[in-house]
Formats: structure tokens, C-alpha cells, sequence
């Protein structure tokens, strides 16, 4: 942290009017930042950070220690290299992506915690690295990820492939775990905020205040590493820290119900300057539905218009670069506003899902999970990944996977069994989707019971679920970009295109809360007396009384006949 | 237990309780008739408290201010429902919708077994909505439920009006933690029933309804609404679900807590409390109070649309408003700010309600008698036809007793051969009876309309009472088809089975339904405990009659009337109870209530072998 502090302090004061861009060429690491803000047709607001943090090392390949930090967090660096991890993606998130009012998110997550880690083919003992790994992670982002054990780790066969460069196949490298009970708080934003490169002290990242940030619909913080090309050709890698932020505003609860939003309602900042050691810093705002201007106003206006396509379609942005000063204007700050003129219609979203637990009774149950294919002709396979604890016993044969009242047979199943106490129950599947229609996954499972030590202490709360993964490549409208290396927008360069027809999206469901049979906890001792007066008394006896045959003894000799038989034996006389 | 493993003592006991049987008998009878009534005096129950630390000890404000508004909605609404004809679905939907909700609706269908009167309905066919407010940052996991119906009628225009205006404000609010779902039900229990099936995507009744859309994973507690006038002078509380079920207490404990905090009149069972519990009156209220519950949980039906609810393990209560002529009139904001209230009380939960009691009565809101307490009443009844029973081994052992000195190892050879055959056959013939008594009634009403001038469910219910009756006429001395001559011992092993299964079955229905068991108790007790073939017939059979369980429904529907304070003429009694079991066989086939199977299946049958021993030759 020290060393950070400096290395700000010095650019300062050597660089102050040097042009970022070519800053970042002379140094070996970079940084950008940017924030994206999309208007949705609910009247709400979502704001999309992003922090990409590119470090210049190959101590992967050369085996050598690496000790110098300029940008990357050390913290993390370290992990990195002493636990051998190839990709790295662990996601926060404190709420439910609303699919159907929001459309589909920049980058999408579970609620809760999710971690999964490609590890590199070198590691002999994954496991234990895996073990090591979520217990420093646990620490380094103040996050209860010590909870993952084997209880709740998976190796997905096809759902998680790596992001970054490499096309490693083998699962037997991959972990994946969510953890859908964890709260994402502000203990956990500050680690979190401490990895950027200028803390919270400049650029975008001022907007960060958690007061604002956990009053909202939604909020979704990652971290993603991974090994990137620097150019086209990929002559030489470098690893790049990805930093995401996701936040959705709600209309009625922060917006007063007026469709009026600004930087400042949102945030309760404005924005002054760029992070000084980023070498771009830009605000997008969201204009595609907005050509003309009769949507909504957006003030100050700028003439700069950026065109990406994201997720599928081709969309339009304006674009605030904080690096310029005229960007800021007469009052040195930036307060973007939008204020709503019209109502929007709402999008369809191509692909969503939704699942729930049917039936009734604490014995068995049904998970039905419903996937929506919305696209008007077109049918995509989808990868449904199924993550469930072992105390739900999926019955693997009642699985049905039906489509348009019809059976849909999966092209490809793989099914792990569970084992009880030791590893969940995984199931994917390759589903093909017919054009506007829904899926619907079920099977039956059975509630076991558990031992009175493996309850959590609210147990009447329930057991949680993980949201099941739905990746799919979706046809695309527009030609996909396929060159992963040239300057985009960050948001639209997270998962790598590899074809211009379709485009990759995951969603995820929402977690299930399932209701085990709990016994009293309040009353162990009330049963305890109980049961034993009961086996005393009741059992005891009645089996004795079942057991035993009774005769009527004679009545004992008095003892005066008692002597004279005594005598009457000595002298051999017949007894009385 | 050495008293039982010792010979001579233990046919001292056997003696003593076979001499003092009958005294014995009467004395518990009358015990437990006692303690039952003994409950409802306040000294011996125990006052409510909070059990549930999460509602107890946190505070909340309620700051609802739009009494007034949600009164104009619901005249907006009561205006396109006349418009309509019915339920204004598209008019709901965009007003929720304005209000920030995600909306939904679900239509259903319906066809009752026969046409039912007291509502008019037969072909039914409804929608509900419901709209879901969706809790900040919450993953969807848990949900509240605030459900109104929406009554044909010119009623409940309120509930939905004020549902609407809790809904916009509680929309505005950031601190909830779970979502919250307002629901308008069509044709009230029957739509309710279509929504939870719905819901938990399962299907009991065989209703017909479209999948819904949206959920919001598992519900912790519900609250359904009843208002039908601007203002009200009290809220009614209702508990009492289907087969007597009955939520948590610490429900009923929040509800009152804030009738307190906020100063509304509470009541139960429409019962205001009165503080004089050592006078003859105060005691007497407590009484009824409790006496009206017990018949409502007994008949096993939904008193509120809260009541299907509990199947699911849900909390839920019914509030109704009432309107009555006192002086003091209650306000919509007020009456919002205690929903408001107890909503953010049940936001705050972080487990189901599980704390407090889920088996209780209650003689007043404040007081009510656990478990524990109102067993013992059921159990002094029970234990006369363990008594008896234990009278009929000994006395059917006795001449074994000569030769062998343990009490029952040879006796059942002595019975073997005919014995086994005249009991199995009066079992099989009165099960049988009840089974035609539990399926003929619906089935035959097409036929019995043909050919007589009645209803379709005047003839179910008519029917239903000639089979009751015909099987008065039928089982007598069956066992004589297969086994001639009945003999002493036949009737004695015939009882000895009937008391044993009588007890079994009380048993077992007063551990689901106290209520239930422990009426049915009171008349059947007797008559098994007294029933021999040596008595005067007519007589006897004249008290058999009275003491059977139809009987006893009889009189429930009077006592209840009586209880109500509004007592009923003999014929418009007679007609309350020809409609009460039509009530009761449109439960069962409707809800899936289990009272009416457990009535014509098991209890009716059981009586039949009284019946029969009463005329054994």
C-alpha cells in the first residue's frame, strides 16, 4: 500500500501534463477506467465500472519470482504465483439480475459469492490448492469463502471454459463454487476498492461510496485475472486484472419516482478528474434508443459517439473522456443528468431462466427449472449447469426435459452422483432450444436427514441452492467482432468472440431456499428425560413381562420345619 | 413396574379395576368433561407472549399516511368492477403496474361435484392477480403474501383498495428483505386454492389453471385481508385452516401486539376480552370464546382464505374488519400502519415462525391454552375405553384363568375358530357401509335428481342421510350368515375390537385435530363404554341414535348458533345442517379437507359395531 501511495505521489510530480496514452507505452503496466451507464426501459438506472489492470509478467512460463509491483496488487500477484492459477474469476453479489425488466447485464453473476479457477496444468495436488486458495481469497476480499469444501465444489466438464488466452480442456483443473448465502457489504467493497490502482482517491473510483452503492436493486462486484495477448499477433501475454462493479438504481426507492437521474443522485459525487495513472478514463452513456433526442435529455451533451456491439446488437454511446479538461467544463466537475421525456418499450430479453422448488412436505420435491428461448426462429443449444447439495437426493431418473409439450432429449448429459458429506450432485446438460419456446428441466429429490451437528444454527431458515448456469452462444443480429485485441470499450470486451454469428451469454437463476426436516432443537433435553423414562419404565418392563414365564413359587418353610428337616436329613428320615 | 411382573399383585389390580370399573369410568368421564371446561378460566391459562426474538424486540414506525387515497382506489374499483360485470383484470393489472409492481395473472376453472348453494356457484371460472414487489438486493428466495379477495358482491372493495395503497408504499421503501406479494383472489378460496397449486406447482384437487409466470421463491407467512367499510369499529382475527390446522401462535402474538401499540380493538372469534375473569359472565365469555373455536376447528374447513395456506407450511392469518355500531370508529391509515407494521415485523424473520405454539386454544387474545394443557381432557376420555377394554380381556379370559394362571396366552385359541369370523364379518360389512356413504352420495346425484323432484345438491345431501340411515337397518347379526348362533363371547370380542379401534382412531384424530377428537369423544365414549345386547333395545337404541356421530354434527350446528348469538329455530337448524355436510363434501372434494373421509370411512363404521352389538342374538 505504501509503495502505491509513492508511485502516485511520483507521477505527480514527474509527469503532470504528460499524455497518458504515451505514459502508458513507456511504462510496462497499464490501467484503464471507465463507467457505462445504461438507462432501462423500467425507469431504472444501471452503472457498469470496469478497471482493467494489464502487468506485464510471464512468470508462469519462466518459472522465475517476480517481486516488483508497479500497478498490479501485490496481494494478489502473489497469490497468483504461489498458487499456480492460470484464471481467476470470484464475483460478489447482493441481489437478483432482473433478466426480464433489465435485459441482459455486462457481466453476469450469481447471487452471493461465485469462484471458479482454472489452475495450471503443472499443479500436481488442485485440490489442495484449491483448499489454500478460497482460505486466502476468504481473506484477502473479507468474504466467508473458507465455507467452500468439497461439500460444494464442482469440475464442470463444459460450462466454464477459460476466458483468457489458452485453450486448456481438461477439467480436472477447474474448481467452481458459489456460495449463495454469502451478503455482500461494505467490508467487502473496501478490500475490494483497495486493489485499484488509485484506491478510492481519483478517478471513477470516487463515485464508489457504499451508502449509495448498497442502496440500490442490485450490486454485483468481480474480479477477474486472466492471461491476455498484447497485440494482435500474440507475441507476448500479459495478465490483466479486470475489476467490474455493477450497480442498478431503482426508480422508487432511490429516483423518488421521478425519471430524473443524475451522477450526483446516484452517486452523491461528481466527477473532478481521471485516475492520474489510468491511461484512459472514459464515462459511456447508453444512447442507442435515444437518437434524436426524444427519449431523454442528456446534459452536458458531447459530440463524441462511440458505436460498439454488445451482446448482440449494435449500440451507440456517448462518451465522456475524463483525460480531457474540457470534458469537465467551467465548474471543474462532471455531473451527467438524464432526464426522461417519453415512455420505451421493453425488450425481450433473447434468453432467461427461472426456477423453483414444487410440492409440499418436508419429504420429497421437485426442481423445475424453466428456460425461455424468445428468439422468433432461430433455435441455440444452451449448457445448463446444475450444482446441488448433497442432502437433496436428485432422483437422476424422473429428469424430464420437455419442450413445447414435447420431450427434448439432451444431445449431451454428464451427471456426477453425490456422495454424502463429501461432493454435491453435478449435472450438465447440451439442450437444444426450439425458436420461442420454454424449456423446462425437471427432477424429483428426496430431503434427507441430517445428523443434529450438520444443521446450521437457523436451521428453520432453510438450505440454500446455487443458481443453476445457463451459457449459450445466442444467434446474433449484427456481425459479431471477432478481433479481441483492438481498442474497444471495455464492457464489450469481456468474453472473447470467436465467431461473428452468435455471442456469449451466461444466466443464471435464482438460488432455491429448501426446507429440511428440522427437529426441535429447543427441547433436546425435554426429549432426552423423555425417551429414557419411557425405554425405562414402559419398554423395560413390557419386555420383561413378554419375556419371562411366571410360576407361583411355594411359600417359603417356616423355620422351625426348616430345622427338622436339617435333622431329619442327618438321620435319614424322609423330610416333611 | 414390579406391580405387573408380580402374579398376586397383579391380579389384585386387574380385580380392583374390573370391581371399580364403572365408578372409575364415570369419574374420568366427568374429570375430563371438567378439565375441558376448567381451560377457559384465566387462572389456569397462560398469557401470550412473543416467543420469536426477531419481532419481539425490534422496533418499527409505522409512517403509512394514504388512508384516504387507498379508499378512493377502492371506489375507482368498485366502479370498473360494476362496469366489468366481475373482476376488473385489465384495470388491476395496470394499476399495479403503475404502482411498480411486477404483475401477473393467472386464470382457472373449476367444476364443483355438484352445484353449491350457499355461494351459487357450479361452473367456476375466475383470474387472480398478483403483483410482486420485488425486495432490494434480496436474491428472490423468500416472500410475504397480503392477499385480498375479490367478492362478487358489493364487499371487500376496501381490502383491495387498501392492498393497492400498501403496496405503492411499501414500493418506496428500501429496508425490505424479502419480496412481497399482493394478490387479488377471484372467487375467494377456490381462487386461492388455484394460486397455491399454482404456486408449488402441484395438483391435489384436480382444479384446471394456467402456470404462473412469476414466484419469489418460499413464502414465510401470509396475511389475507377482509374489509368492507371505510371505517370499522374492530379487527377479527381468524386462525382456524383447513382440517384445523392453525398457524403459529406468535402470529396471532404480532397481531395483537400491534392492535395494541396502535389502539384498535381486537377480538377472536368476534369476542371482545373482558377483564372480569372471576365473575360467572367473564368466565362464561371465555367459554364461548373458546367453545367456538373448538367447533371451528373441528368442522376442518378454511374459516378465512388464509386457511389453505397452512397445508404449504405457511404462517397465515385472516384479518377482518368489522363494522359494528360502537362509538369509536377505526381509520383505513390506521388500519394500514398495523399491516405496515406487522409486515416489517415479518420482514425482519430470518427463520420461518417456529418458536411459539402451533397446537393451542385460545379462550381470549391474550390468553391461550397450550398442548400440554388440553390433553390431559381428551386423554381422561380416551382412558374409559382403554378401562373398558381391559374389563372385556379379563372377563373374556376368566375361564381360561382355571387351568393357567397368566392372563391372556391361551384365551385367543378359545375365540379362534368362529370368533375371528364373526368379528371380521360386522368390520367388513360396516366399512363397507361407510365406503358406500363416502362415494355414493356424489355419484348418485344424477340418478336421484332423475327421480325425484330435488336439487343436484339437496339430492347429494339426501342421500348421504338414507345411506346413514340405511345402515342402521343393515349389519345386524351378519356374523349369523357365516358363524350361526351369536354367543356371549362373540359380542364381548366384537366390543373389545370396537373399543380398541375407537381409541386408536380418536386418538389419532385428536393428535392432528384436538377439537375434532375430543367432540367426537364426548358422544362416542359413552356409547362404546355402556353398550351391551342385554339392555332395554328400544331404549338403547333411541340413546345410540342420539349419541351417533351424525348426530353430534347436529348438535354442533346448534351450540354454534347458540355460541354466535344467533340461535336458530328446529327447521332452520335442520336446514343449517343439511347444508353443513353439503359444506363438507364440497370441502373434501374442493380443499381436500379430510374430516368428511374420516367421518363416512372410519368414525360412522366404528359406531356401526356398537350398533351391532347392541342387537347381537
Amino acid at each position: 500500500m505504501i509503495f502505491l501511495k509513492s508511485s502516485i505521489s511520483t507521477r505527480w510530480f514527474w509527469a503532470p501534463s504528460a499524455a497518458p496514452s504515451s505514459a502508458a507505452v513507456s511504462l510496462p503496466d497499464s490501467c484503464e477506467e471507465e463507467l457505462l451507464i445504461r438507462p432501462l426501459h423500467s425507469g431504472d438506472i444501471y452503472a457498469s465500472f470496469q478497471f482493467r489492470t494489464l502487468w506485464d509478467t510471464d512468470f508462469l512460463h519462466q518459472g522465475k519470482k517476480v517481486s516488483h509491483y508497479r500497478l498490479f496488487p501485490k496481494s494478489l500477484g502473489q497469490v497468483l504465483s504461489k498458487f499456480s492459477v492460470r484464471e481467476l474469476h470470484i464475483s460478489f453479489t447482493q441481489g437478483y439480475w432482473r433478466t426480464m425488466q433489465w435485459g441482459q447485464p455486462i457481466v453476469p453473476s450469481p447471487p452471493g459469492a461465485e469462484l471458479w479457477v482454472w489452475f495450471h496444468n503443472t499443479v500436481a495436488d488442485v485440490d489442495g490448492n484449491w483448499k489454500e486458495l478460497t482460505n486466502v481469497l476468504s481473506g484477502i476480499f473479507c468474504a466467508s469463502l473458507n465455507f467452500i469444501d468439497s461439500t460444494n465444489t464442482v469440475q464442470p466438464s463444459a460450462s466454464f471454459k477459460p476466458l483468457g488466452l489458452g485453450n486448456a480442456t481438461d477439467h480436472r483443473f477447474l474448481r467452481y463454487a458459489t456460495l449463495p448465502r454469502e451478503i455482500v457489504c461494505t467490508e467487502n467493497l473496501t478490500p475490494w476498492k483497495k486493489l485499484l490502482p488509485c484506491g478510492s482517491k481519483a478517478g471513477l473510483a470516487v463515485l464508489m461510496k457504499s451508502e449509495k452503492l448498497f442502496h440500490s436493486s442490485f450490486h454485483s462486484q468481480a474480479v477477474h485475472i486472466r492471461p491476455v495477448c498484447k497485440d494482435w499477433q500474440c507475441s507476448s501475454t500479459a495478465w490483466e486484472l479486470r475489476q467490474t462493479l455493477n450497480v442498478v438504481f431503482d426508480l422508487y426507492t432511490s429516483g423518488q419516482g421521478k425519471k430524473e437521474w443524475s451522477l450526483f443522485k446516484m452517486f452523491s459525487r461528481t466527477l473532478t478528474e481521471a485516475c492520474p495513472l489510468a491511461s484512459s478514463s472514459k464515462v459511456y452513456v447508453d444512447v442507442t434508443d435515444n437518437p434524436e433526442g426524444e427519449l431523454f435529455d442528456l446534459s452536458p451533451a458531447t459530440s463524441v459517439l462511440n458505436t460498439a456491439v454488445v451482446l448482440g446488437d449494435r449500440r451507440t454511446y456517448s462518451v465522456y473522456d475524463l483525460t480531457q479538461k474540457e470534458t469537465f467544463g467551467q465548474l471543474r466537475s462532471l455531473n451527467l443528468v438524464l432526464r426522461w421525456k417519453g415512455e420505451s418499450d421493453m425488450l425481450r430479453p433473447l434468453l432467461h431462466a427461472e426456477r423453483y422448488v414444487a410440492g409440499f412436505g418436508l419429504q420429497t420435491g421437485e426442481i423445475h427449472t424453466l428456460i425461455y428461448n424468445n428468439h422468433p426462429y432461430r433455435a441455440f443449444p444452451v449448457l445448463l449447469l446444475d450444482s446441488v447439495p448433497w442432502y437433496l437426493r436428485l432422483y437422476i431418473h424422473t429428469l424430464t426435459v420437455t419442450s413445447k409439450t414435447r420431450e427434448n432429449k439432451p444431445s449431451y448429459i454428464h451427471y456426477q452422483p453425490s456422495k454424502d458429506r463429501l461432493r454435491p450432485h453435478l449435472l450438465e446438460m447440451l439442450v437444444q432450444l426450439p425458436p420461442h419456446s420454454v424449456t423446462e428441466v425437471t427432477v424429483q429429490f428426496e430431503r434427507a436427514l441430517l445428523k443434529w451437528t450438520e444443521y446450521t444454527p437457523d436451521p428453520n431458515h432453510g438450505f440454500y441452492v446455487g443458481s443453476s448456469v445457463i451459457s449459450a452462444l445466442v444467434p446474433s443480429v449484427v456481425a459479431m467482432d471477432t478481433n479481441n485485441t483492438q481498442e474497444r470499450p471495455l464492457f464489450s470486451s469481456f468474453f472473447p468472440t470467436k465467431e461473428e454469428s452468435s455471442y456469449f451469454v451466461r444466466v443464471y437463476t435464482e438460488p432455491l431456499l429448501v426446507n429440511l426436516p428440522t427437529p426441535d432443537f429447543s427441547m433436546p433435553y425435554n426429549v432426552i428425560c423423555l425417551t429414557c423414562t419411557v425405554v425405562a419404565v414402559g419398554y423395560g418392563s413390557f419386555y420383561n413381562l413378554l419375556t419371562r414365564t411366571f410360576q407361583v413359587e411355594e411359600p417359603s418353610q417356616p423355620l422351625a420345619k426348616r430345622l427338622a428337616n436339617v435333622i431329619r436329613r442327618i438321620r435319614g428320615v424322609p423330610l416333611l | 413396574m414390579g406391580l405387573l411382573s408380580d402374579p398376586n399383585r397383579r391380579k389384585a389390580l386387574t380385580s380392583l379395576l374390573t370391581r371399580l370399573n364403572t365408578p372409575i369410568c364415570v369419574v374420568c368421564y366427568l374429570a375430563g368433561i371438567a378439565w375441558f371446561m376448567g381451560l377457559a378460566f384465566e387462572p389456569f391459562t397462560l398469557r401470550t407472549y412473543m416467543s420469536e426474538n426477531a419481532m419481539g424486540s425490534t422496533m418499527v414506525e409505522e409512517r403509512f399516511p394514504a388512508g384516504e387515497r387507498a379508499l378512493a382506489t377502492a371506489r375507482e374499483f368498485a366502479a370498473h368492477k360494476r362496469k366489468v360485470g366481475g373482476m376488473p383484470v385489465e384495470w388491476l393489472v395496470k394499476t399495479m403496474q403503475a404502482r411498480g409492481l411486477e404483475v401477473f395473472t393467472q386464470s382457472f376453472t373449476r367444476t364443483l361435484p355438484f352445484p353449491d348453494e350457499n355461494k351459487e356457484r357450479y361452473m367456476v371460472r375466475g383470474t387472480n392477480i398478483y403483483g410482486i414487489l420485488r425486495a432490494p438486493r434480496a436474491p428472490r428466495t423468500e416472500a410475504l403474501v397480503l392477499s385480498a379477495p375479490c367478492s362478487p358482491d358489493n364487499s371487500n372493495n376496501q381490502a383491495v383498495g387498501l392492498l393497492l395503497g400498501l403496496a405503492q408504499y411499501f414500493r418506496s421503501q428500501i429496508y425490505w428483505a424479502k419480496d412481497i406479494i399482493f394478490l387479488v383472489n377471484e372467487h375467494d378460496l377456490i381462487g386461492m386454492q388455484a394460486w397455491l397449486e399454482g404456486y408449488h406447482h402441484t395438483n391435489i384437487t384436480g382444479m384446471d389453471y394456467t402456470p404462473l409466470q412469476g414466484r419469489a421463491g418460499s413464502i414465510q407467512a401470509a396475511l389475507s385481508l377482509e374489509l368492507s367499510s371505510d371505517v370499522i369499529t374492530s379487527l377479527d382475527l381468524v386462525l382456524e385452516g383447513l382440517n384445523g390446522q392453525l398457524p403459529n401462535l406468535d402470529l396471532a402474538n404480532l397481531f395483537h401486539a400491534f392492535c395494541q401499540k396502535i389502539g384498535v380493538l381486537c377480538t377472536i372469534q368476534g369476542k371482545l376480552q373482558r377483564g372480569d375473569w372471576d365473575t360467572a359472565e367473564g368466565y362464561t365469555h371465555a367459554v364461548q370464546t373458546m367453545m367456538l373455536m373448538v367447533l371451528k376447528q373441528a368442522s376442518g374447513r378454511p374459516w378465512g382464505d388464509h386457511g389453505l395456506f397452512l397445508r404449504y407450511h405457511i404462517e397465515a392469518a385472516s384479518v377482518r374488519g368489522i363494522n359494528s355500531f360502537r362509538q369509536y370508529k377505526t381509520d383505513a391509515t390506521t388500519i394500514g400502519r398495523l399491516l405496515e407494521g406487522m409486515f416489517r415485523k415479518l420482514n425482519n424473520l430470518l427463520e420461518r415462525l417456529h418458536q411459539s405454539y402451533f397446537f393451542y386454544l385460545m379462550p381470549s387474545l391474550t390468553h391461550f391454552v397450550s398442548i400440554g394443557y388440553y390433553m390431559p381432557a381428551f386423554g381422561l376420555l380416551a382412558t374409559i375405553l382403554l378401562l373398558r377394554a381391559l374389563d372385556l380381556w379379563v372377563q373374556l379370559g376368566t375361564p381360561a384363568q382355571v387351568t393357567e394362571d397368566g392372563a391372556g396366552e391361551v384365551e385367543p385359541v378359545s375365540i379362534n375358530n368362529q370368533g375371528v369370523l364373526s368379528v371380521l364379518t360386522p368390520v367388513v360389512i360396516s366399512h363397507l357401509t361407510g365406503v358406500a356413504l363416502y362415494t355414493l352420495p356424489v355419484l348418485s346425484q344424477e340418478t336421484a335428481v332423475e327421480h325425484f323432484p330435488v336439487s343436484e345438491t339437496e339430492a347429494v345431501v339426501l342421500t348421504a342421510i338414507a345411506i346413514y340411515t340405511a345402515g342402521l337397518a343393515l349389519p345386524h347379526n351378519t356374523h349369523r350368515f357365516i358363524s350361526g348362533e351369536g354367543t356371549e363371547q362373540g359380542w364381548r370380542v366384537l366390543k373389545l375390537v370396537a373399543l380398541l379401534y375407537l381409541a386408536v382412531l380418536l386418538g389419532c384424530t385428536a393428535l392432528i385435530n384436538f377439537s375434532l377428537g375430543f367432540i367426537l369423544a364426548i358422544t362416542l365414549v359413552p356409547a362404546a363404554a355402556c353398550v351391551t345386547p342385554h339392555m332395554p333395545k328400544a331404549l338403547t337404541a333411541l340413546a345410540m341414535v342420539l349419541l351417533s356421530p351424525g348426530c353430534t354434527l347436529l348438535y354442533c350446528v346448534f351450540i354454534f348458533q347458540e355460541l354466535q348469538e344467533a340461535p336458530v329455530t328446529l327447521p332452520e337448524g335442520w336446514m343449517l345442517f343439511l347444508s353443513v355436510i353439503s359444506q363438507g363434501i364440497l370441502d373434501h372434494s374442493l380443499y381436500g379437507s379430510l374430516v368428511y373421509p374420516l367421518l363416512a370411512l372410519l368414525i360412522y363404521p366404528c359406531w356401526l359395531l356398537l350398533w351391532n352389538i347392541l342387537f347381537w342374538k
